[in-house]
């Protein structure tokens, strides 16, 4: 599993803290990076599956928690953290401090919301960047291609339903977090006058893949001219998620627009229904290794290969 | 001796709201509020259908906002207390809990899917700290085994709730349904429990009756019936059974039959009936308050609404999920799963008693 070996020294150590699904996800998908290398899977009980996960696979395992990074600060360039919102706001000043560049996966928006296929390149330049939410990175490209091509933006409503089973305790935690981080993403890529999230836990068995739908009011709906953009986007997404796929639309519906987007995961570490982990997780994959090709490009490691 | 009490709710104006599409009028509010007040019913619940910042284009925009609802119904109500149903997922504590609480609501019911109860953690401990009643409801109780509810309701009661109502939101269960879940929550629970039902079944008050005859001591009833789909537990038929029974509900009876008068005459639309495709909606499990959004996108899409209710169900699609009616709708007219679904659903019925059971155990 752990890929050793010449390439090692080419890559940008990098640390994870928060030891639940979408940590645990994250480490699959960085032990695979070309460019990252995980050197600290950080959490509070060494005995829990993510850390157990990561231990099976070699990784230098704590459960110090933040006190980790403040005794070891040299033990990574970049870290993602995938703990919880209120535990981020706290993280975020270590970060700083240390001038550890932080991926935020969870909704406490202390830093810009990233979307990689619209802003990436811009993010570049932060110390500390924002994943949004699992629904903001499935909704907001189309959002933002809605914004784009449509006059009169009044409203955009996103909704996620999730399988139940992919929702862990601080997701659970963080649902008003959820909603009003969405909320602002929307409105940041959409420019929408009003905007609203809703989230869906679905218990049904077997596990339903993730769906997100966006629900907009415009001026006169055009969708010729929505059709292409979206298009072009939903490839650009599809890059890094490659799950990421139109379902339903885009349509016009009792006056509204309707684009339903599934999402299937890779199924690196909950199975594949599971596309709200690789949504965000890809996302934060994809902009950790734009800047860690950014990095190794100034040291003159390697030539800059753009994701998107 | 003195008469087992049962504490009468009345979510006409909430449950109500889907009936029309969520366009309740201000002075509607006001109409029923006076009269449900004048027969001394203890909680009237007001809002959208889906409880305080529902109203989107997903379930139906409301008429008028939560503030202009709530405040309504505030100075309308005097000796009956105020009450809201909340989904954390659609409401925030920030943006709608806080404005109801300053708006001066009683009674908060928070509200989750029956398997998802730690998503109302946060809303019953707020809600608690403010001093506010504060019950847990979990809804389309159908869709897990009465042990699996009773783990849910547990986990409410941890959280801070004083008490449990659990929701046949789809209008599914038979009497001996309700009365097993009844005694799970009554064995595990050490708070008052209760029931919210549905008629799709034409079940609506014998559910009732068997949720008190099993010790339920909180139930829902709304003004001739005036709720989702096939409609709730008629008000005025219920306080008169549970008065014939020899329960105290501390309601009157004329008023309140006064009040199914005055809610007919002026805020309820058309007096629910049990439909072709509300009993199909029952027989499903699907969640009543899609019967308005299916209605309408089955004739956009040119399909059997009754076609769409039995695939909802075989998706085990729970309330809050309206936009998957579009695409099934979409789907069925294709031509792709029609009449496949009824078949599933017999196989999917039996799973909802069994198989689902095990659902809660998640990471």
């Amino acid at each position: 599993m752990v890929r050793v070996g010449p390439v090692a020294m080419n890559k940008i150590p990098v640390a994870i803290i928060g030891s639940g699904n979408i940590g645990a996800d994250l480490l699959v998908k960085v032990m695979r990076s070309t460019l990252l290398t995980c050197t600290a899977f950080i959490g509070r009980n060494l005995r829990s599956a993510g850390m157990l996960k990561a231990q099976e696979m070699g990784v230098l395992v704590s459960a110090e928690g933040i006190d980790y990074i403040k005794n070891n600060p040299t033990c990574c360039k970049l870290v993602f953290d995938a703990t919880s919102a209120q535990a981020h706001v706290v993280h975020a000043e270590t970060f700083k401090a240390l001038g550890i560049t932080c991926i935020d996966l969870t909704p406490a928006k202390t830093g810009p919301m990233c979307l990689p296929c619209v802003n990436m390149a811009e993010c570049l330049s932060e110390l500390d960047v924002n994943m949004v939410t699992c629904g903001g990175q499935a909704s907001a490209p189309i959002a933002y291609a809605i914004g784009q091509t449509q006059d009169d933006v009044d409203y955009v409503e996103v909704i996620s339903a999730i399988a139940s089973r992919s929702a862990g305790p601080a997701t659970r935690a963080n649902l008003d977090e959820y909603i009003h981080t969405t909320e602002e993403a929307i409105k940041k890529f959409s420019g929408a006058k009003r905007t609203k999230a809703i989230l869906n836990l679905n218990p049904a068995t077997p596990c339903i893949d993730m769906q997100t739908t966006v629900l907009a009011k415009v001026g006169s709906p055009n969708l010729e001219k929505l059709k292409p953009f979206l298009a072009e986007l939903v490839a650009r997404v599809q890059r890094y998620v490659p799950g990421y796929a139109v379902l339903v639309g885009p349509l016009i519906e009792n006056g509204r627009i309707v684009v339903t987007i599934k999402v299937k995961g890779l199924g690196d570490y909950l199975p594949a229904y599971a596309g709200n982990l690789d949504i965000i997780n890809c996302g934060a994959i994809a902009m950790a290794e734009e800047y860690a090709s950014m990095w190794l490009q100034r040291s003159g490691d390697v030539k800059k290969e753009r994701l998107v | 001796m003195t008469k087992p009490q049962v504490l009468i709710s009345d979510p006409s104006l909430r449950d109500g709201n889907h009936a029309v599409r969520h366009q309740l009028q201000a002075s509607q509010i006001a109409v029923y509020c006076e009269a449900a007040d004048a027969a001394g019913i203890p909680i009237v619940e007001v809002g959208h259908g889906n409880g305080i910042g529902a109203s989107s284009l997903q379930l139906g925009e409301s008429a008028i906002s939560d503030e202009v609802m709530l405040s309504t119904a505030r100075s309308h109500l005097k000796r009956s207390r105020l009450g809201i149903h909340v989904i954390p997922g659609f409401a925030t504590i920030q943006r709608d809990l806080k404005l109801a609480i300053d708006l001066g609501v009683d009674v908060i019911r928070v509200a989750s899917h029956c398997t998802e109860a730690d998503i109302t953690q946060r809303h019953i401990e707020f809600s608690r700290t403010a001093g506010k009643t504060t019950y847990g409801v979990l809804m389309m109780s159908h869709m897990t085994s009465p042990t699996g509810l009773a783990e849910e309701a547990k986990k409410m009661e941890s959280y801070g709730a004083e008490g449990i109502v659990i929701m046949d939101s789809s209008g599914h269960f038979l009497p001996a349904d309700v009365a097993d879940r009844m005694k799970h929550l009554r064995e595990a629970l050490n708070i008052p429990i209760g029931f919210h039902a549905h008629n799709n079944l034409g079940m609506a008050i014998a559910n009732s009756v068997a949720a008190v005859q099993e010790g339920a001591t909180i139930i829902d009833g709304t003004a001739r019936g005036f709720g989702a789909g096939a409609g709730n537990a008629q008000l005025e038929v219920l306080v008169a059974v549970l008065e014939r029974m020899g329960y105290d509900t501390g309601v009157d009876l004329y008023k309140v039959l006064d009040a199914g008068d005055v809610a007919e005459k002026s805020v309820v639309e058309v007096v629910p009936t049990i439909s072709s495709v509300s009993v199909v909606s029952g027989l499903a499990g699907v969640f009543s308050g899609f019967a308005k959004p299916v209605a309408r996108i089955a004739e956009e899409f040119k399909v059997d609404p009754r076609d769409i209710f039995f695939e909802l169900g075989r998706r085990g699609i729970i309330a809050g999920q309206e936009d998957f009616i579009i695409e099934v709708a979409a789907e069925l007219a294709k031509g792709d799963s029609r009449h496949k679904s009824r078949e599933a659903l017999a196989t999917n019925v039996i799973e909802l008693k069994t198989t689902r059971a095990g659902n809660e155990q998640r990471s």
